[in-house]
């Protein structure tokens, strides 16, 4: 069976076309931690046939970002399932989604005796001010959040872990050109056929054991990879940030992101002339942002 | 048919051979439950000309699939005597082109015998390196649960030179398992007196179900068609490429009467090619070409990717592939110091991409004062600055197909220079020295002028060693200023020349030289403050020519 795992926290907006899109894709059960919302996430997960609801009002930074509850669901209900952990704001997408389900993917990666799936983090942003264009519920979100950068991104390897240290894209070019250093990492291992052994150590940036991490071919040939088209400049942006600002529940160091969330608040325009305009997987696996492997 | 997985589809696939008049005997591997089994002979149970031969257990590389396919093809043979050809296929396996028009192919070559043979010095695809040795070493351990054991037994073998016998000085031959055997040929092989041998023989033969049929054919056929009439593209592991809805079109225009291998759940697939046939038989040839031409395309796509594409699945070590870059480019140094218009004066000579100082400590001078480029790769120092090879990949690579040109001078000292020198894509021409010639011109004090000379001539020296070094793989030109500044023409020519065949033609035009008349005393100065500059080559204080007064340089035409 393949799953589906998450910790979230009002997410209402979102949930419909997340769900659809995964469920489509062939997630067959989903594990969702829900962490204090207010806005019928929790009841609205609650009546979903497919979904293993807990819920939690403690603190999300004190379970390591929810990792940390999420974990313990996956050791115990997980194990030699393939699962896919996601947030609710990425959208997962790989060489022919729109006609291979993730079992034909999963089918293939157990006959290549691979254990896990990279993807990218992409962030997907509109044209014009964020939080002009409206986003309702069960739309899909690149017909408002159709933009992403191509061709920025840096990739340094990182020790003693082995994953790939991607950063770059919209959010280094407009909100961290001071401090590269601290803009988002955008490498995720969101696919594994999971094993209670296993543990993800960042977010899903990082896993042990490290052999899961070395998902790029190191002698000049391609693996496959995936997208993960980053939902997170919908309107309703500038309310979380704004909230975000008084919960200071972010990682690692949440004054660091206060200018961050600041910007945010302003509504800036993150389109550029050089921006992509989104037209589907071909086109991200010409770009060079996924690749197809030997998956044809 | 041998089968062991997906028994649904393989059902639905002898229902239709078996309806279109092709008798068939399926051969279940043992590992599958009795239950399971039991149920699915039963659900075949109304298809009167289906049968299920005696089991055997089958692992990948194993003799459990010839011996499986033996029983089968006794039982077709013994049991249904109108059948002239024996077709082996799986149950993955998939009917492409109505049944009749095979029976029909078939007929039309009563005597062929289509299997692939072909021994073991010709082929190359002898995935896991063995090839003669499948034949002369025993394989006691599992390839796909011990390999560890299967690899150090081969070794012990070849070391103390252990060879098996071939019995009867028979040619070993291999091929695709997949292969469609005459009434003749295939009872020959099963009826030879001689049998018990070779199977002795085969079953300690490493994948024996790619070579005992391939092998024994060649005793008895009068006419064997070196091919296999099913299509079944393996990748560069020598696993089986698996066909999804999406390949329909692909393989319809094929042409080939069968495929392997059909993902169970493709049910595009089983619903478009197992309906009744309609329209005209054809009798075209199986056409695979073009499918091959793809999936080759793939095997290099895994093994050698795309050149200078650097992402979160494709990240080589350094050093470890030839070109670090996808393209072609041009580094210069000192042009646009020594030629007051060499930007645009390039830009027009060659029609490339003609940019800056991309590593400006201020900013990434992109060609037209362009802020951002392609790819949304904008002149931010800090980010360009924070992985600066990754900012050279990036803006290649986004610009693929058309060549970039950029400028390097001493003071960009964010530059990979260490990188660009590795890289054979690059092409890097250095007038060195030239950066003194903006300093002659300036409007500064003398003593700021002397220390920035001094600082620029030592980055300049630390860079010249660099490229000069003997890991640089650039194509590499440099010329002391006072070198090039005798004859630029020449070396212009050459470097453009060189830049693809657009520029093919002799230049005419040159770039405008900076007026120089009292550079040599300028220079003479620095030496009189105790700053020697060497790097621009010797100029005298006054040299005839340089320093008499004249009106500025016009561009002028070289014949």
């Amino acid at each position: 069976m393949i799953l589906g795992a998450a910790t979230m926290r009002n997410e209402m907006v979102r949930l419909p076309f997340f769900l659809e899109h995964h469920r489509k894709l062939g997630v067959e059960h989903f594990l969702i931690v829900e962490n204090a919302s207010d806005d019928g996430t929790r009841e609205f997960l609650a009546d979903q046939p497919d979904v293993s609801l807990w819920s939690s009002k403690r603190s999300y930074k004190k379970s390591r970002f929810g990792l940390d509850w999420l974990t313990w669901l996956m050791i115990k209900h997980a194990h030699g399932h393939w699962c896919l952990t996601l947030d609710a704001d990425e959208i997962m997408i790989y060489p022919y989604w729109d006609t291979r389900p993730l079992a034909a993917l999963t089918g293939w990666l157990d006959g290549q005796g691979i254990e896990a799936f990279p993807a990218m983090m992409l962030d997907m942003y509109p044209k014009g001010p964020l939080g002009e264009q409206r986003y309702e519920p069960g739309q899909d979100p690149t017909e408002i959040l159709s933009w992403f950068d191509s061709g920025n991104y840096v990739i340094q390897r990182q020790m003693p872990m082995e994953n790939l240290w991607i950063q770059g894209g919209v959010r280094a070019r407009c909100f961290f050109e001071r401090k590269p250093r601290r803009a988002p990492t955008l490498n995720k291992v969101p696919l594994v056929k999971w094993n209670r052994r296993y543990v993800y150590v960042n977010s899903t940036h990082g896993i042990l054991p490290r052999r899961l991490n070395r998902m790029y071919d190191r002698e000049g040939g391609e693996f496959a990879s995936g997208i993960l088209l980053h939902t997170k400049f919908l309107d309703t942006v500038i309310e979380k940030s704004k909230e975000e600002l008084e919960r200071r529940e972010h990682f690692a160091n949440s004054a660091l992101y206060d200018d961050y969330y600041k910007t945010l608040i302003a509504q800036p325009d993150l389109w550029c002339e050089r921006s992509s305009r989104y037209l589907g997987w071909r086109q991200l696996e010409a770009m060079g942002l996924m690749s197809r492997g030997t998956w044809l | 048919m041998l089968v062991h997985t997906a028994l649904d589809r393989a059902e639905q696939v002898a229902r239709h051979w078996s309806a279109a008049g092709c008798p068939v005997v399926i051969h279940v591997d043992a590992h599958v439950p009795r239950k399971t089994y039991k149920a699915f002979a039963k659900a075949l149970g109304n298809a009167p000309t289906v049968r299920f031969c005696q089991r055997h257990k089958c692992e990948w590389g194993t003799w459990g699939l010839v011996a499986g396919t033996l029983s089968a093809s006794e039982m077709m043979l013994a049991e249904f005597d109108e059948v002239r050809h024996v077709y082996l296929s799986s149950g993955s396996c998939l009917p492409l082109r109505p049944v009749q028009e095979l029976i029909d192919y078939l007929a039309a070559r009563p005597q062929t015998d289509f299997i692939e043979s072909a021994t073991t010095s010709d082929v190359p695809w002898t995935v896991g390196g063995l090839s003669d040795e499948r034949f002369t070493l025993r394989f006691p351990f599992s390839w796909k649960r011990h390999r560890y054991l299967f690899d150090k037994y081969v070794d012990l073998q070849r070391k103390v030179g252990f060879k098996r016998k071939i019995p009867n000085g028979i040619q070993p031959h291999m091929g695709s398992q997949w292969w469609c055997l005459t009434r003749q040929t295939l009872s020959a092989i099963l009826e030879d007196p001689e049998r018990d041998r070779y199977d002795a023989f085969f079953q300690k033969v490493w994948i024996p179900d790619e070579s005992y049929f391939q092998t024994l054919a060649r005793l008895y056929s009068g006419n064997i068609e070196s091919r296999s009439l099913t299509l079944s593209k393996f990748d560069f592991q020598g696993k089986p490429h698996i066909f999804y809805d999406d390949h329909l079109q692909l393989l319809r225009r094929s042409d080939c009467f069968v495929a392997r291998k059909i993902w169970p759940r493709a049910n595009r697939l089983y619903d478009g090619f197992l309906r009744d046939p309609e329209g005209a038989i054809k009798m075209t040839e199986p056409n695979p070409a073009k499918i091959d031409r793809i999936f080759a395309k793939a095997v290099e796509r895994r093994t050698r990717g795309r050149q200078g594409l650097y992402m979160q699945s494709r990240f080589p070590h350094e050093g470890f592939e030839h070109s670090i870059t996808s393209g072609r480019y041009s580094v210069f140094q000192g042009f646009s110091d020594l030629f007051e218009d060499f930007e645009p004066w390039l830009a027009k000579a060659t029609g490339t991409q003609v940019h800056g100082h991309l590593y400006s400590p201020e900013r990434a001078e992109f060609a037209r004062e362009q802020k951002v480029v392609n790819g949304a790769l904008t002149d931010s120092p800090a980010l360009r600055d924070y992985n600066p090879t990754a900012f050279l990949t990036n803006l290649i690579w986004n610009t693929r197909g058309e060549r970039q040109c950029f400028q390097l001078g001493p003071a960009d000292e964010t530059a990979p220079i260490w990188f660009i020198a590795k890289d054979p894509n690059a092409q890097i021409s250095v007038i060195s020295g030239a950066w003194a010639v903006p300093l002659f011109k300036s409007n500064r004090n003398f003593a700021d002028l002397r220390q920035e000379a001094a600082r620029l001539q030592k980055l300049e020296a630390e860079q010249l060693k660099v490229l000069r070094s003997v890991w640089a793989k650039a194509r590499l030109r440099i010329w002391t200023m006072a070198e090039f500044i005798e004859a630029p023409m020449e070396p212009l020519q050459s470097i453009i020349d060189e830049m693809g065949p657009h520029s093919l033609r002799r230049l005419t035009e040159a770039p405008k030289m900076a007026d120089l008349s009292g550079f040599g005393q300028f220079l003479q100065n620095l030496k009189n403050q105790g700053m020697h500059p060497y790097l621009m080559g010797d100029f005298p204080v006054s040299p005839p020519g340089l320093n008499q007064p004249k009106s500025p340089r016009k561009p002028y035409l070289v014949q």
